[in-house]
């Protein structure tokens, strides 16, 4: 019996059997790319379009590199891997698809705000008395400044005091309520803390036409507080609690431990989250626009009168452009500009003292 | 009886200096909750005007505050509805690519890159959307519309400037796609290796893996993220603002040049300009949005945190 067995050509590797070679799934994007990309070509060289259509190119080759990859993978894999190549493929596109929005946004900042940006002027002059080109943004940054470090002065304290409380002092349902009520106001639209924050200070003040920056800072307080809270909180509780139990041993009062103890340990934390909300805030709109006001002067009074900031700028040399458009643009782009600088320069301070300063707990 | 031994703690000398600085810190966390019953209260008060207000207050042809608010409130479901649908499978795709799919040591960088998108300003993101989105949209919509015109919502006429309320939902969605990546990122990491190992060495593939040990597992964590992304995109006020051409009234249609505004949107647009019962009325529409986005959140909220409490990952 055994003699007369056919034995078919060995398999030269069992374990690859049956399965698309290695590098298949690059090799069918790029040909899916040129088979839509030839299309295109032929089309445009036709006639039919005016110039050659990229987004057409990279939109309908990548459909169909989806469609040809589940039907090759189904025909040598089966359905399942089929699938599973599938939603490989989609789940990558959908984290490319993320991307594109971003780089399209930086990319056309940098590119319309550059020229005003680069204005000599832009960094050292306001608006005052400008009607078409020149001028600058001083008198927004300024008051960006003014206001945004004021929050941060009303805002550090409370939210770092409650961070503690919830850490070492709070039990019961206390605690358990500011906690979840902490986490609901992160939620809050910012431009209810601009309504509560004018509420409060016409009704104070019985002006119903108030506009000052004062205000603008307890808007943003309250946009910045919950943040504060739950990036400390989350720091605090890293902190072992090994290192307090010592100070406790040796008869360090509680108030003491935490002061001395507990908050140097986090402080690099503390600050990452600081500044991370810093950058939360400091781009913020709507509050300002409704309780800081517009104007086009320098005012460093946060108590009196209407102060610009820099979102409001680019918001207003949008929405009300003077005779010379083009000016009002380019001025809204450079503001858009300078903002992201802030907030990107901010974002990465806060990852670089992170990095820096954290306590190395691993061994 | 060990309980009731347990339960005599030793207790510390209180010094000046606990007593001072454990108010210190009660009277802060108090403030938080405090600061949060303000802003109701002072909404409130300030909105009265609005609820009694006469025909004549309002802007256009409205009997009253709730003929008034009823346009705002859909345009803020509607745009919040239609980001949400494009935002959560996107996100969904991006937290299952930083976490189960991207190579180990690009998948914190990656995660960084999509929290950049969190970091840029609202007013940038409207600047962006009506210089660059929007014209680079109105093409399309007017093929969509001479193609697909039949289909109710892309009935024509086709929008000249690209400004619809469809655009205005794309960038909400750019907006709101971090926040649902980041939740259902920390969701999926939290998932048991074991579950997931158990399922592999079964010969399940990794999609089948994914279907039947992480989404399971991270559902009601995807659910409250979508909850707090639409909590986001209600209350999302510049870029709705700077992008939309509105017209207040309840309009399906998504490519037209008549299009439902948000209550946020219209608040930034007219409060600078408003007086008298005008500001009240403002008020009174800001605080119907104040409380339409603490039921969402605190709906959330409350899902996350039991989800926290009966995981097994901690």
């Amino acid at each position: 019996m055994s003699t007369t067995l056919t034995v078919s050509a060995p398999v030269t590797n069992s374990l690859t059997a049956g399965k698309l070679p290695k590098n298949s799934s690059l090799m069918v994007l790029l040909a899916s790319w040129l088979v839509v990309a030839a299309f295109f070509l032929v089309i445009n060289l036709a006639g039919v379009t005016d110039g050659f259509n990229w987004a057409g190119t990279l939109f309908f080759g990548t459909v169909l590199y989806c469609i040809a990859l589940f039907l090759f993978s189904y025909f040598v894999e089966g359905i399942r891997r089929a699938k599973d190549r599938l939603v490989t493929a989609l789940v990558t596109i959908a984290f490319v698809v993320a991307l594109i929005p971003l780089i399209s946004l930086v990319g056309t900042t940098v590119i319309n705000g550059l020229p005003a940006f680069l204005t000599p002027t832009f960094f050292t002059e306001s608006q005052r008395n400008v009607v078409g080109a020149g001028g600058g943004a001083l008198h927004a940054i300024v008051g960006t400044l003014f206001v945004t470090g004021l929050a941060t002065l009303i805002s550090v304290p409370i939210g770092l005091l409650t961070a503690i409380y919830l850490t070492e002092y709070g039990i019961g349902r206390l605690a358990k309520g500011i906690t979840f009520f902490v986490d609901v106001m992160t939620g809050i639209p910012s431009i209810v803390a601009g309504l509560f924050a004018y509420a409060l200070f016409s009704l104070l003040f019985d002006d119903p036409g108030i506009r000052f920056g004062f205000g603008g800072s307890i808007a943003l307080s309250v946009l910045m507080i919950p943040v504060v809270v739950r990036s400390s909180e989350e720091m605090l509780k890293l902190v072992p609690n090994e290192l307090r139990e010592a100070a406790y041993a040796l008869g360090v009062p509680k108030w003491l431990t935490i002061v001395k103890v507990v908050l140097p340990t986090a402080l690099a934390g503390i600050v990452t989250g600081v500044m991370i909300s810093i950058s939360r805030v400091i781009g913020e709109t709507a509050p300002l626009l409704i309780i800081a006001g517009f104007t086009a002067s320098m005012n460093y009074d946060l108590f009196s009168e209407r102060m610009m900031t820099l979102p409001v700028f680019v918001y207003n040399q949008y929405a009300s452009q003077g005779t010379d458009a083009q000016a009002y643009v380019d001025r809204a782009w450079a503001g858009a500009l300078t903002l992201i600088l802030i907030v990107m320069l901010l974002n990465l301070a806060a990852r670089l003292i992170a990095r820096v300063f954290s306590p190395k707990l691993g061994r | 009886m060990t309980t009731a031994v347990d339960r005599i703690a030793i207790k510390a000398k209180e010094r000046p200096g606990d007593r001072i600085f454990s108010t210190a810190t009660l009277v802060a966390g108090g403030l938080i909750l405090g600061v949060l019953a303000a802003v109701a209260a002072f909404l409130l008060i300030q909105s009265i005007p609005a609820f009694v207000a006469e025909p004549d207050d309002f802007k256009g042809d409205f009997t009253n505050f709730w003929s008034y608010v009823a346009p705002l409130a859909f345009g803020t479901l509607w745009s919040a509805f239609l980001a949400l649908l494009m935002a959560i499978p996107v996100a969904i795709g991006i937290a299952l690519f930083i976490s189960h799919y991207a190579p180990r040591k690009l998948a914190a960088g990656l995660g960084y890159i999509i929290d950049l998108l969190a970091a840029v300003p609202s007013v940038v993101f409207g600047l962006w959307g009506i210089g660059v989105l929007a014209p680079m949209l109105q093409p399309f919509y007017a093929n969509l519309v001479e193609w697909f015109g039949w289909f109710p919502l892309f009935a024509g006429p086709v929008s000249g400037t690209g400004r619809t309320i469809f655009t205005v939902a794309i960038v909400l969605a750019v907006m709101v796609l971090p926040i649902i990546t980041a939740i259902c990122r920390e969701i999926f990491l939290q998932t048991p290796v074991l579950y997931e190992e158990a399922s592999l060495a079964l010969g399940a593939t990794r999609w089948e893996m994914i279907t039947m040990a992480v989404l399971p597992f991270g559902r009601a964590g995807i659910i409250s993220a979508a909850m707090l992304g639409l909590g986001r995109a209600l209350g999302e006020t510049m870029a709705v603002a700077m992008v939309l051409s509105p017209s207040p009234q309840i309009l399906f249609q998504l490519l037209t040049s008549q299009n439902p505004t948000t209550i946020a949107a219209n608040i930034a647009l007219n409060f600078p300009e408003a007086h008298g019962v005008g500001v009240n009325i403002l008020l009174a529409t800001g605080l119907m949005l104040f409380v339409i986005t603490l039921i969402v959140n605190m709906i959330a909220r409350l899902i996350i945190n039991r989800r926290k409490a009966f995981s097994g990952a901690n």
